[in-house]
C-alpha cells in the first residue's frame, strides 16, 4: 500500500511540473508585446526596456520559469501587472470565495445526486431509471451559464424566490443569508453535475444488487430497501466519493461562468479579468494553482479507490 | 475464413446496428433536432424572416409578437433571424474544432497503442497533464496568450485541447486490437507500421473513435457556447449564440427576457440533441 501510495504521488508530482511547464510556455512563448500594452503604444523604448528589467521579462526563460517556480514553492506568488499588488493577496480572497461556492454546491449536489443514482438502480430498466440517466446527461451537457440565466430568469425575475446576486448586499451578511444566496449557482452547477454522479452510484448500487451478500441479506428476510442502505451503499458510496473526487476540475471550469452570471468575487472571476487585462503574473499562478488543486483531489480519489480495492493497488504497482 | 466474406460479415452486422440505431426513439429525437440546425446553418439566410443585423429602431425590446416571432433586442434586431443566423457560427466552429482534435488524438492515440513503451509513457504524461486543467481554462489561457480571439483560433484551441481525450480513448482500444492475430498476421507479412495501423487497426477502432467524436461534438458546443459567452471565443457582435446571451442578459433584470431565453434555449437544444445521438451510439455499438 505504502509503495503504491508513493508511486501515486511521485506521478502527481510529475503531472504538476509538466502543468507548470504548459502553463509558463503558453504565457511566454506566445507573440504579444505585455510592455507596449501596458504602458500605451506611445511609451519611450528605454521605459519598455526599464519595464521589462523591472518584471524580470528580459531574462531568459529558464532563469523566468525558475524564478517563478521557485516562488510559488516558498510562498511568493508575484505581483500582478494590472493591480500592482502581490498575487497571493488577490488570490487568497478569492479562493476562500469560491470554495464556499463549492462547499455550497457540492453539499447540495452529492446527496441530490447519489438519491437519483439510487433510485434509478432501484428501478432498473423502467421509466424512472431511464428519465433520470438520460435526462441527467442530457442536463449535463448544457453549459453553465445557459442553466444559470434561466435559473436567474425563472426564480429570480419571474417568481422572485432566491437572489439574483451570489453576494448579499449587507455588510456582515450571517451565515444563513450567505448560504442563501449561494442556492441559485449551486442549483446551476446541480445540474451539471448531477448526470455524472448519479451515473456512477447507478453503476455501483446495479453491482451491489447482484451480489451474492444481497442475495443472502434478502434470504435472511431483510426487506429490499433495508438491504440496499445497510448494505449496498456502504460498497456503492465510496466509488462516488471517488468520483466526486474527480468531478472537481468541471466545478472549477464552470466556476468561472457562474461567478460571472452571479457577479460573485471568487476564484473564476479574477481568472478572468487576468485574461481580459493579459495579466500574466496573475494568470499563471491562478491556471497552475487550479492545477494543483485538481490533481491533489484525484490523487485523493485514487488512493481512496485503491484502498478499498486491492485489485487497482497491484495493478499500478506492478 | 476469406478475406472477401469476413468483410460480408462486417457489413451484415453493421447493417443490423444501423436498423437498430433507426428504431432508437433518443436517436430519432437527437438526429430531428440537430438535423434542423444543421438545416439552418447551411440555409439560415433562406429561412431567416429579416436580415440579422437590420434594426428596426421603432421596435426596440419588443417582446414576441407575430412580426418578430422571438421579439427584439435592443438595438431592434430580429432575435428569430439572429437565432437562425447564428446556428452556422457554433455549428461549424464545434465540428471543425472536434475533427481536429479526433484527427490528432486519433493519429497521437494510434501511435501510443501500438509503439507503446517510452513513447506512449511520456506522451501520456503530457496528455494526462493537459487535462489536469478544466477546459475553459486552458482555453481562456490561450486566448490570453494570443491576445486576441477569432474563430480559427477558437477552432485550434479547442481541437488540441480534445486531443488528449481522443488520443486516450483511441489508445485503450488499439492495445485491445494489437494483441490479435490479425495484427500478428500483418506483421508477419511485413507490412509497414503505417500501413498495420491505418489500413488493420484503425477500421476496427472506427466505432470506438465515431462514438468517441460525438460525444468529444457535444462538449466542443458546450465550450464554444461558454466561450464565446465569456467574450472569448469569438469577434465581437457576430450573432452566435453565446455572444447574444451575454449580450442581452442583463436586460431579463428588467423583464425582457426574449432576447437571452431563445438563444439559451437554440444552445441547449444542439447540446442535448447531440447528446441523445451519442448515447443511442454508444447502446447500439456496445461500447
Amino acid at each position: 500500500m505504502l509503495r503504491f501510495i508513493v508511486k501515486r504521488i511521485g506521478l502527481s508530482i510529475l503531472t504538476l511540473v509538466i502543468v507548470s511547464l504548459i502553463v509558463f510556455l503558453m504565457t511566454s512563448i506566445m507573440p504579444g508585446d505585455i510592455a507596449k500594452q501596458t504602458l500605451g503604444r506611445d511609451a519611450s523604448p528605454e521605459a519598455f526596456e526599464i519595464w521589462n528589467k523591472e518584471k524580470g521579462f528580459d531574462k531568459p526563460l529558464v532563469v523566468q520559469y525558475s524564478r517563478w517556480m521557485g516562488g510559488v514553492m516558498t510562498g511568493d506568488l508575484g505581483t500582478s501587472l494590472q493591480y500592482e499588488m502581490p498575487v497571493s493577496e488577490l488570490l487568497a480572497p478569492a479562493a476562500s470565495k469560491s470554495a464556499q461556492l463549492a462547499i455550497v454546491a457540492l453539499l447540495l449536489i452529492a446527496p441530490i445526486s447519489i438519491l437519483g443514482g439510487i433510485a434509478a438502480a432501484m428501478n432498473r430498466g423502467k421509466k424512472v431509471d431511464r428519465a433520470l440517466t438520460v435526462g441527467g446527461l442530457s442536463a449535463a451537457v448544457i453549459p453553465e451559464f445557459v442553466w444559470a440565466v434561466v435559473l436567474i430568469l425563472v426564480f429570480g425575475v419571474a417568481i422572485q424566490v432566491f437572489p439574483v446576486s451570489a453576494f448579499p448586499d449587507e455588510e456582515n451578511p450571517n451565515l444563513i443569508s450567505s448560504v442563501f444566496h449561494l442556492i441559485l449557482p449551486s442549483i446551476a452547477l446541480l445540474f451539471v453535475l448531477f448526470g455524472y454522479i448519479s451515473r456512477i452510484t447507478r453503476a455501483g448500487v446495479i453491482e451491489a444488487l447482484d451480489s451474492d451478500y444481497m442475495r443472502t441479506a434478502v434470504l435472511k428476510g431483510l426487506s429490499r430497501k433495508t438491504a440496499v442502505f445497510k448494505h449496498v451503499l456502504r460498497n456503492a458510496l465510496l466509488p462516488t466519493i471517488a468520483v466526486i473526487a474527480t468531478q472537481v476540475p468541471y466545478l472549477a471550469g464552470g466556476l468561472i461562468a457562474i461567478e460571472r452570471v452571479f457577479n460573485y468575487p471568487g476564484f473564476g472571476n479574477i481568472l478572468l479579468d487576468a485574461v481580459v487585462a493579459r495579466d500574466f503574473p496573475l494568470l499563471q499562478t491562478a491556471v497552475f494553482l487550479t492545477g494543483v488543486v485538481i490533481v491533489v483531489f484525484q490523487l485523493i480519489a485514487d488512493i481512496l479507490f485503491a484502498v478499498l480495492n486491492p485489485r487497482i493497488r497491484q495493478k499500478v504497482t506492478e | 475464413m476469406t478475406d472477401e466474406s469476413s468483410k460480408q460479415a462486417q457489413q451484415t452486422v453493421l447493417s443490423e446496428r444501423l436498423a437498430v440505431l433507426r428504431k432508437n426513439k433518443a436517436f430519432i429525437v437527437g438526429a430531428a433536432i440537430l438535423g434542423f440546425w444543421v438545416f439552418s446553418a447551411i440555409f439560415g439566410k433562406l429561412i431567416a424572416r429579416y436580415d440579422q443585423d437590420f434594426m428596426d429602431y421603432e421596435y426596440i425590446n419588443s417582446a414576441p409578437s407575430g412580426k418578430y416571432w422571438f421579439g427584439t433586442d435592443s438595438n431592434g434586431r430580429d432575435v428569430y433571424s439572429r437565432v437562425i443566423v447564428g446556428s452556422r457560427i457554433i455549428i461549424v466552429i464545434s465540428f471543425l474544432a472536434t475533427l481536429l482534435g479526433a484527427f490528432l488524438g486519433a493519429s497521437l492515440g494510434l501511435a501510443a497503442g501500438y509503439l507503446k513503451g517510452k513513447f506512449d509513457m511520456v506522451l501520456m504524461r503530457i496528455l494526462e497533464a493537459i487535462s489536469a486543467i478544466p477546459v475553459i481554462i486552458i482555453a481562456l489561457l490561450a486566448v490570453a496568450a494570443i491576445g486576441r480571439s477569432s474563430s480559427i483560433i477558437t477552432i485550434l484551441i479547442i481541437g488540441f485541447i480534445f486531443m488528449p481525450n481522443v488520443a486516450r480513448t483511441v489508445r485503450a482500444a488499439v492495445l485491445g486490437e494489437s494483441e490479435l492475430e490479425y495484427v500478428a498476421a500483418a506483421k508477419l507479412r511485413t507490412e509497414k507500421t503505417a500501413h498495420i495501423l491505418f489500413r488493420e487497426v484503425l477500421p476496427n477502432v472506427l466505432p470506438t473513435l465515431i462514438v468517441e467524436f460525438t460525444v468529444r461534438l457535444g462538449y466542443a458546443i458546450f465550450a464554444v457556447a461558454t466561450l464565446s459567452f465569456l467574450g472569448a471565443g469569438l469577434e465581437a457582435g457576430s450573432p452566435d449564440w453565446g455572444t447574444q446571451v451575454a449580450d442581452t442578459w442583463s436586460l431579463i433584470f428588467t423583464n425582457v427576457w426574449w432576447p437571452t431565453l431563445f438563444p439559451s434555449l437554440a444552445i441547449a437544444s444542439v447540446a442535448v440533441s447531440i447528446n441523445l445521438i451519442s448515447d443511442a451510439l454508444l447502446e447500439v455499438f456496445e461500447l
